[in-house]
């Protein structure tokens, strides 16, 4: 079973054991030492990091199409946000008549709009399955529509950056409008449950950064399965030589819309475990700066290595809270300073670092890459 | 205990104004007329305010409006004019009549008032409303004529056709003759309807209308069949209007996108930080207004060059500092530059505000011009979107007649070849940046005049420059120019029935789609070294 | 009338159901042919009434000044550049002007380009890998498995063009002559029936320029591969080319053995005279 291939990889085996050690070390201190306990990992901080690890599952997304297919998708983001819509609807019709204006069904932007009845988009999300389902859908089907003509006509490079970006930037204004009927401004906020268990209770949090660590680990390996693959091979090809791929007889565009229709879809995923951490989800989320932020973690963690991706993620995340709680006002210029030495003095990332150590290290012992091998 | 110190005061004030004013009030011919109102006789009154209006002196409105106030007034003791500005209380502040300056507080009891009836209260203010037909100024007369329009009764018809026939403006003449005509419309007479028809004035429209409902079968008819000919002509002007703020959106677009169809189009380098420049050069003139207070105009012209420097100097110093090393890998120069749009948003966070600036407008900028009565120009867009044009112009020289152009041009075909015929590719490189940077300054400067100055923006341009360039075909200059300009006008068409925001989304959609079907844009360059 | 033929077409109303890589037919003649083909840029005629036929089995050397429309014929029959006008067959039954890169390639048209082109990134043995025929949809290869046989043909592809050492390591770091090799692999992988090949020894040490000669001389052959070379090197086409078809302004101004070709005075004006390289032959 091609899925499961990866699971026979060093890397990949070292990557799921450190996540799930962490997430076990994470709950364990979560749950068993006492509040005033110095290792004593606060319901705080355990929603930090499920927040963080579901932008980890953003990354990866992003880099499998950035590192593997060379598509530097600017409007990642869209996806990300309209999974977290999804989810924020269903979240939504599950306050039912808790809400402020006790409407049984309208949601309260709703109900101070005075609409009277659900536009029919809105229809079905009160099914958690139906809801789940558009998590996948809904930015799976933009990212098929979107790249089937981009990549149809051959947009690519630059191009085809600045036209996601354009993408991610409309959506943003669209759903900046009240008219569009996802709360506008504000987005979707208040929620109360998620299938039943309260979010506001502790063990709902922990349950939720355990299952978007779980999440993390399962995108891992279905993006290590992709890449591993054949597949993942002429992905490569394309990236690299289009033109050549072209005339050994692959259709390019198909093999592109493949990846990132599969990469919008794990964006999508990430939306949606993100929002009922956070509690909130609003236009911003599809604004073309954060996009284009989470492209920064991949390029500091290392493209095409997926795991750098992670760290990445993981390591701007946390620099963000922290300088944003110290000093406000440095964090942009960090921000940008970071942007310009990892593309100038960084190419290859922390992992490309990481690399090179192993590299030197292993150039004694063994001489063989192991690329041939591993595609048996 | 206060009393006799404010008296005092007054007194002593009193005193110094009395001075210069004897002098003065001797030769001022405002005085004889003044002098001519201080008696008991209303019908002498009549004449001098007659007298006055004959006289065009400048000052005569405020006196005629002090006097139909009752605030034209005279010190009992010294025979001085004055205006008195607010009668509440026993001390009034007042002003010279003759010179309006101030002069003082005056007790109630020192001051006589100049007394007025009924009757002349109709003829001062039918006098008022015609008293600027008299001025000197064509302009200041047809202002006051289109005042007129639909303000007329019947005490004000007579005088009036006496002044049509001694007016000499013919536009004065023809707007008086509305005025009149719609007056008579209100009488009911047809053949006003005739003389009105055409006319774009709201106030011409107003009366049309309400004849179109009059009583009279015949009227309404003839009202509404001019009503429904003015209809059109006002949709031919929206029309315009349209076309005129889409080709000044536009123009503001093309602005801000020819530098990067020059850094993104010729060296094929995308700088995320355009957009930043662009608000360098908007702060540049901010700054120089700073520099040089109460005299916006020169500090703008001033801001031209400073614009285009400032903004020059930091291309240089982006593309030698991180756009050199990224040669060849456009995907990190995009990232890279996009750092550095961050850090200069920043930096002008930090070193100036948060907060918007105000750049003022100077005078010969703000206003508007007149094409016709349901048309008028602002002034600030026509200065842009010829501003856009000289410097489309400029670029286009420089990219076609200069020895720069041409080794722009020649490192951009073949970069190598270029070098082996002894052009010094890094130098055109440093040197097409800056041209490219120093433009996006000169956008900022003209967006200066049309938006607040925030640090935001630069960023609420640059996806809108990237979608132009792209759209008109990269590397072409005269493609960035049809493309912003078409698209200005597409979001204008767009906005009434979509609405802003709806527009610029249709507007994207519509670039995300027209780039499907045409990758290079709506001038492609053709050909094999297309290809590559 | 067409939407009556169509349906009488059945197997041609879906796309797939028409088996792209049906067998070529060279019962009737050649295996390519190009007729009145003209294409032009800008006004600028690359290629201008263009007559070419190759034979099945063929190894034909297309010589001609720069310019001359070489690499834009290329272009024609491999789909990446559509004539103006004129007809290109592959077989009798391949209207190849019908058809896109990736089927045209899959019928069996292997090309090579001018500036080798390999997957640097990836390993030699999976250049190859990818290059070979195989199904090459999405899922397919997603699912695909490195089976004994498949792994066999690769080794022997390996040793034909000499890099069996290096199969495991990245393209990248291969020699400029070893990148061309790996490129006449990959097209090997290919199973192909006609292989283009754009100046395959330019930037060839004299050794590397010997090898390539033999190899490309071993493919063609009655029933294996036609080869098509467009070359620069006189030296390196006198000692393969049994044919030699010269262009001049994008059309054929003559064809035939080496000896013939080059006493041909109309020849010898327009070419030979302005080439140092041919006088030096």
């Amino acid at each position: 079973m091609w899925l499961t291939r990866p699971l026979r990889e060093r890397s990949t085996q070292l990557f799921l054991g450190i996540l799930l050690a962490a997430l076990a070390l994470v709950t364990l201190l979560n749950l068993t030492l006492p509040a005033a306990h110095p290792l004593h990992v606060s319901t705080y901080t355990v929603t930090l990091l499920g927040k963080y690890l579901s932008y980890a599952l953003l990354a990866v997304a992003v880099d499998l199409v950035w590192g593997y297919l060379g598509i530097l998708s600017l409007g990642h983001g869209a996806f990300f946000a309209l999974g977290g819509y999804a989810m924020g609807m269903y979240l939504m019709r599950q306050i039912g008549d808790r809400g402020t204006y006790g409407d049984p069904v309208l949601p309260d932007f709703m109900v101070f709009l005075n609409w009277d009845s659900l536009p029919w988009y809105w229809l079905g999300f009160d099914m958690p399955w139906f809801a789940f389902l558009m998590v996948l859908l809904a930015p799976g089907l933009l990212a098929l529509v979107f790249g089937f003509l981009a990549f149809r006509s051959r947009v690519t490079g630059v191009y085809l950056s600045i036209i996601t970006q354009a993408m991610t930037f409309a959506l943003m204004l669209a759903f900046f409008r009240n008219e569009m009927g996802f709360g506008g401004n504000n987005g979707l906020t208040d929620f109360k449950e998620l299938l039943g268990f309260d979010l506001r209770s502790d063990a709902t949090r922990l349950g939720l950064f355990i299952a978007t660590g779980i999440a993390l680990a399962l995108g891992y390996v279905v993006c290590r399965a992709i890449v591993a693959s054949k597949l993942g091979r002429v992905s490569v090809a394309c990236r690299d030589a289009e033109a050549r791929t072209r005339f050994l007889g692959y259709r390019v565009e198909r093999f592109q819309l493949f990846v990132f229709v599969v990469s919008a879809m794990l964006a999508g995923v990430a939306g949606a475990l993100y929002v009922p951490q956070v509690g909130i989800i609003n236009p911003s989320e599809f604004s073309p700066i954060f996009s284009i932020e989470v492209v920064l973690w991949v390029a500091l963690g290392g493209r095409a290595t997926l795991y750098g991706a992670v760290i990445g993620a993981l390591l701007v995340n946390y620099a963000k809270t922290v300088f944003t709680g110290v000093m406000p006002d440095a964090w942009l210029f960090a921000l940008g300073g970071l942007f310009v030495l990892v593309t100038v003095f960084l190419p290859k990332g922390i992992a490309g670092l990481l690399d090179l150590r192993i590299k030197r290290r292993s150039a004694t012992s063994d001489s063989t890459p192991a690329t041939g091998e591993a595609t048996a | 205990m206060r009393i006799p110190d404010s008296l005092c005061r007054l007194v002593v004030l009193c005193l110094l104004a009395w001075l210069p004013w004897v002098a003065q009030a001797q030769d001022d011919p405002g005085q004889t007329l003044l002098e001519s109102l201080d008696t008991t006789s209303y019908v002498e009154k009549g004449e001098a305010i007659e007298a006055i209006i004959a006289s065009g002196d400048e000052r005569s409105r405020r006196w005629l409006e002090a006097l139909l106030g009752g605030k034209l007034q005279r010190h009992k003791a010294s025979g001085q004019f004055v205006v008195v500005l607010e009668n509440r209380g026993r001390h009034w502040p007042v002003v010279d009549a003759l010179g309006f300056e101030e002069a003082g507080e005056m007790s109630r009891r020192e001051l006589d008032r100049i007394g007025i009836n009924n009757a002349l209260r109709g003829q001062l203010q039918g006098a008022l409303a015609v008293l600027d037909l008299h001025a000197d100024e064509v302009d200041e007369r047809r202002e006051a004529a289109r005042a007129l329009l639909g303000d007329i009764d019947a005490t004000l018809a007579e005088p009036l056709q006496a002044l049509i026939d001694s007016e000499e403006d013919g536009e004065v003449r023809r707007l008086l003759e509305q005025a009149l005509a719609i007056h008579r419309l209100g009488q009911g007479e047809m053949a006003a309807v005739e003389d009105l028809a055409g006319s774009l004035n709201s106030r011409v429209r107003a009366a049309l209308s309400s004849a179109s409902r009059s009583d009279d079968p015949q009227l309404a008819q003839a009202a509404g069949a001019a009503l429904v000919d003015i209809e059109q002509k006002m949709k031919l002007n929206r029309g315009l209007e349209t076309l005129y703020f889409g080709l000044s959106l536009g123009s503001v677009l093309v602005l801000a996108a020819i530098g990067l169809a020059i850094t993104f189009g010729v060296m094929g380098v995308i700088n995320m930080a355009h957009g930043e420049l662009i608000m360098l050069g908007a702060y540049t003139t901010w700054a120089m207004q700073q520099l040089l207070p109460g005299q916006p105009g020169l500090a703008l012209l001033l801001a031209i060059p400073a614009g285009f420097l400032v903004a020059a100097l930091a291309g240089v110093a982006i593309e030698r500092g991180v756009i050199q090393f990224l040669k060849g890998r456009p995907l990190e120069t995009l990232l890279a530059t996009f750092g550095v749009s961050l850090i200069l948003q920043q930096l002008v966070r930090t070193v100036i505000s948060p907060q918007n600036r105000t750049v003022v407008s100077p005078d010969w900028m703000s206003g508007s011009i007149m094409i016709n009565e349901g048309l008028s120009l602002t002034l600030n867009r026509l200065y842009v979107l010829g501003f856009a044009l000289v410097v489309f112009a400029g670029l286009m020289l420089v990219m076609r007649r200069t020895r720069l152009g041409l080794e722009v041009r020649a490192v951009t075909q073949n970069r190598a070849m270029a070098r082996s015929m002894g052009i010094r590719a890094t130098r055109v490189d440093i040197l097409t940046f800056a041209l490219g940077a120093g433009v996006a300054g000169l956008a900022g400067v003209a967006l200066s005049q049309l938006t607040n100055v925030g640090p935001n923006l630069g960023q609420n341009y640059i996806i809108d420059s990237f979608m132009v360039v792209v759209f008109g075909g990269v590397g072409n200059l005269w493609g960035t120019l049809v493309a912003g300009m078409s698209l200005g006008v597409i979001n204008q068409v767009l906005e009434p029935w979509a609405g802003a925001v709806l527009a610029k989304i249709v507007v994207l959609v519509f670039i995300i789609l027209f780039i499907q079907k045409r990758p290079r844009g709506l001038f492609p360059q053709k050909g094999r070294a297309a290809e590559g | 009338m067409n939407i009556l033929k169509s349906l009488a077409d059945r197997d041609r109303v879906f796309d797939f159901l028409v088996p792209v890589a049906s067998p070529v037919d060279v019962r009737h003649g050649p295996i390519l042919y190009l007729e009145d083909v003209s294409v032009s840029f800008d006004g600028f005629k690359a290629i201008n009434d263009l007559n070419l036929t190759i034979d099945d089995g063929e190894l034909r050397c297309i010589i001609g000044p720069n310019g001359a429309g070489k690499t834009t014929m290329m272009d024609i029959i491999t789909g990446k550049t559509r004539p103006d006008t004129g007809q290109v067959w592959f077989g009798s039954r391949h209207d190849l002007l019908t058809l896109n890169e990736p089927q045209i390639a899959s019928l069996g048209i292997g090309r090579k380009f001018q500036k080798p082109t390999v997957f640097e990134a990836l390993s030699v043995f999976e250049n190859l890998e990818l290059a070979m025929a195989a199904d090459k949809r999405i899922l397919p290869t997603l699912t695909a498995r490195l089976t004994g046989e498949i792994r066999d043909r690769i080794e022997e592809v390996l040793a034909t063009i000499g890099l069996t050492e290096l199969r495991y390591g990245p393209a990248g770091i291969l020699s400029h002559g070893q990148k061309q090799w790996l490129e006449i692999g990959m097209l090997l992988m290919q199973r192909p029936r006609l292989l283009l090949v754009d100046e395959p020894v330019a930037g060839m040490t004299e050794q590397e320029m010997e090898r390539t000669a033999e190899l490309l001389t071993g493919l063609a052959g009655k029933g294996k591969q036609s080869v098509v070379i467009v070359e620069h090197d006189m030296g390196f086409v006198r000692s393969i080319a049994r044919t030699v078809t010269v262009l001049h302004q994008g059309s054929v101004l003559a064809e035939g053995s080496m000896d013939k070709v080059s006493s041909d005075p109309r020849v010898v004006e327009v070419y030979l005279g302005a080439d140092p390289d041919v006088e030096a032959a």
